[in-house]
This record gives structure tokens, C-alpha cells and sequence, in this order.
């Protein structure tokens, strides 16, 4: 008998992904947790109310903690974004996805 | 970006329209929120920020290793060892330590003792602290605005919600985890469990219990897994 194992946390692969990209960040000394909660904290209160501290704000945080110390600026996320998703409809279904699929690659 | 999770999640979603082109090769789909993440963290690989292996290392970890049970062997040890339990309250992490627990976001932890004078709730105002060591990551409800403001507001009312009533004469103390402090509930030991060994009381230690939004359960109706 032994008490209960973990539940699964994440509620989707990209949730755990970005989990572990915040703490590795963190451990890389990019930023410390408590910067980390307080631009948390300011991502969850926009103009229109609280919303809930989920992975979804995680990203959204990260994001803006990357803008901030210029180690990712938007220009670059949205071109590599739109980089996967080119590789996504390149990719025959059920294989795995990899960027190099892009056909508009280097 | 990040309210697609009703129908951007499914890299395999059917709401379209496939009856015309079931002719051709099918590619395959990521989500606006999944490429996103991907994007960023192929840049951060290929500026030496994070590496693959070790990421994959950290979500298994927290999957499969880290979650409740590990807090439960902590109450369960302060019910059968008075020392222990002393140690605990007064400086908890060194005394979760002992246990070979410990480590990110729980680099500061307070353990508070539930009497029959007070019950202690844990929430975090700002954003979502928790202690993960002993908890794991929080679910759901602990990180949305309803139980952010309410624990603080209304904990008599939380408590009814999760089936938990406390004597009108208990009084119930609140306490802000941060990014700095954690905190942790030592609920009381349940009635009818004396002689029972650590192990069966862990048993009995319910995530819930610890946050002070639940109770341990009875003697009998250990979840078993």
C-alpha cells in the first residue's frame, strides 16, 4: 500500500514543454523565480481581469521575459512559428514533425 | 495564442472537412499554441540556452517521480516521530531533507500544523507557488482567480465546496505561498490509526489535505494505486 501516485500534470505535450523550458531557463540564471512569479503575476492581470495562472500565460510570459533580455526578439518567434507550421503540412501524417521539413528552409 | 485549447490541441482534430481530398497525402498539423512552443524551443536549443535531453529528463521527472506521495511520507513521519515533527515546524526544509526530498521550488519551505483550534489553508495570491517537491505541480483550481481571491476572502466557503466542514470555534489562518516561501499543511492524524505503520498513515494523505483544503482520509478508504 502505498499513497497515491502524481496525477499527470500537464494537460497537453506543449504544457510540459513549456514547464520545462521556464525551468531550465531559470536554472541557466536567465531569470530568478521570483521574477519569474512577478511577470507571471503581470501576465494573468490584463485590463480585463484575472485570468488563471495556467501553461497558456506560461508561454505568454516566457515570451515577454525573452523579448525583455533580447534573447528572442517577436520578429524571430513569429518567423519560426510559421516555420513549423510549414513543416507540419509538409510532413506526411504520423510522422514526426521535424523543422527541417520546411520547404521554404535553409 | 493561448485560448485554443478546445480545438487547437488535436493534432489529429476531425472537424474538417477531409471528404474531398481523401485522394491525396494527408500532412499533418500543429496547432498555433504547439508550433509556438516548438518555435521557441528550437531557437533557445540553437543559442545554447536549453538542451533537448535535459528537458526530457524534467518533464519525466515531474510525470512519473514528484507528486504527493512524497508530502504524504513527510506527514506521516511528523504523526509517528515527535522529534521529526518538531524539527519540521520549526525549520522545514532541512527536515523534509532528511527524507531525501527537496529541491526546486521548495529551496524555502514552512510546514504549518493543523490543531483542533486551527485550520491552515495554503494559497498563492500572486500567481501559482507551490511546493513541488513534496506536491508536485498544483492542479487546476489552486492556479484560477476563483480560489486565488476566495481562499483569502471566503475560506469558510472554499472549505464547504471541497466537502470539508471545520468547527464554527476553529479558526482558519490563510498563507500566501511566493516564489520565496512555500508552504505546506500538516494535517491532523485521523482517529483509529493508532499502531498503524508509516507507511499505511501515508496512505491516508491526501494532496488536498496538505494545501488544508481536504482532510486525510479514514482508516479504510486509503486511495491505493
Amino acid at each position: 500500500m502505498s499513497a497515491p501516485r502524481p496525477e499527470t500534470p500537464f494537460a497537453a505535450p506543449w504544457e510540459a514543454q513549456v514547464f520545462a523550458l521556464v525551468v531550465s531557463l531559470r536554472e541557466a540564471g536567465l531569470f530568478t523565480w521570483g521574477e519569474w512569479t512577478e511577470a507571471l503575476g503581470r501576465t494573468i492581470r490584463p485590463e480585463a481581469g484575472e485570468v488563471a495562472a495556467d501553461y497558456g500565460q506560461w508561454l505568454a510570459t516566457l515570451e515577454r521575459l525573452l523579448t525583455e533580455r533580447g534573447v528572442a526578439d517577436g520578429a524571430s518567434v513569429e518567423a519560426r512559428t510559421a516555420a513549423w507550421r510549414r513543416a507540419a503540412e509538409a510532413t506526411p501524417h504520423g510522422q514526426p514533425i521535424l523543422l527541417a521539413n520546411d520547404p521554404q528552409g535553409g | 495564442m493561448t485560448h485554443d485549447h478546445s480545438h487547437g490541441d488535436d493534432p489529429h482534430g476531425h472537424a474538417h472537412d477531409h471528404a474531398h481530398d481523401h485522394d491525396h497525402p494527408h500532412g499533418s498539423e500543429l496547432s498555433a499554441v504547439e508550433a509556438r512552443v516548438r518555435a521557441l524551443e528550437s531557437l533557445l536549443v540553437e543559442k545554447g540556452y536549453v538542451q533537448p535531453a535535459a528537458l526530457d529528463a524534467l518533464v519525466e521527472m515531474y510525470e512519473t517521480e514528484i507528486g504527493p506521495h512524497l508530502g504524504a511520507r513527510v506527514v506521516a513521519r511528523a504523526w509517528t516521530d515527535p522529534a521529526f515533527r518538531a524539527r519540521l515546524l520549526a525549520e522545514a526544509t532541512p527536515a523534509i531533507a532528511e527524507l531525501g526530498i527537496g529541491g526546486r521550488g521548495g529551496e524555502h519551505m514552512v510546514v504549518v500544523e493543523n490543531t483542533p483550534e486551527t485550520h491552515n489553508m495554503v494559497v498563492c495570491t500572486l500567481c501559482s507557488c507551490y511546493p513541488w517537491p513534496v506536491l508536485g505541480l498544483p492542479p487546476v483550481w489552486y492556479k484560477a482567480p476563483p480560489y486565488r481571491a476566495r481562499a483569502v476572502s471566503d475560506p469558510r466557503g472554499v472549505l464547504r465546496e471541497f466537502g470539508v466542514s471545520i468547527p464554527e470555534t476553529t479558526r482558519i489562518t490563510v498563507w500566501d505561498s511566493t516564489a520565496e516561501t512555500r508552504f505546506m499543511v500538516l494535517p491532523m492524524r485521523p482517529a483509529g490509526t493508532e499502531g498503524l505503520p508509516e507507511e499505511a498513515l501515508a496512505a491516508l494523505v491526501t494532496r488536498d489535505a496538505m494545501i488544508g483544503t481536504g482532510l486525510p482520509l479514514s482508516p479504510g478508504a486509503e486511495i491505493r494505486s
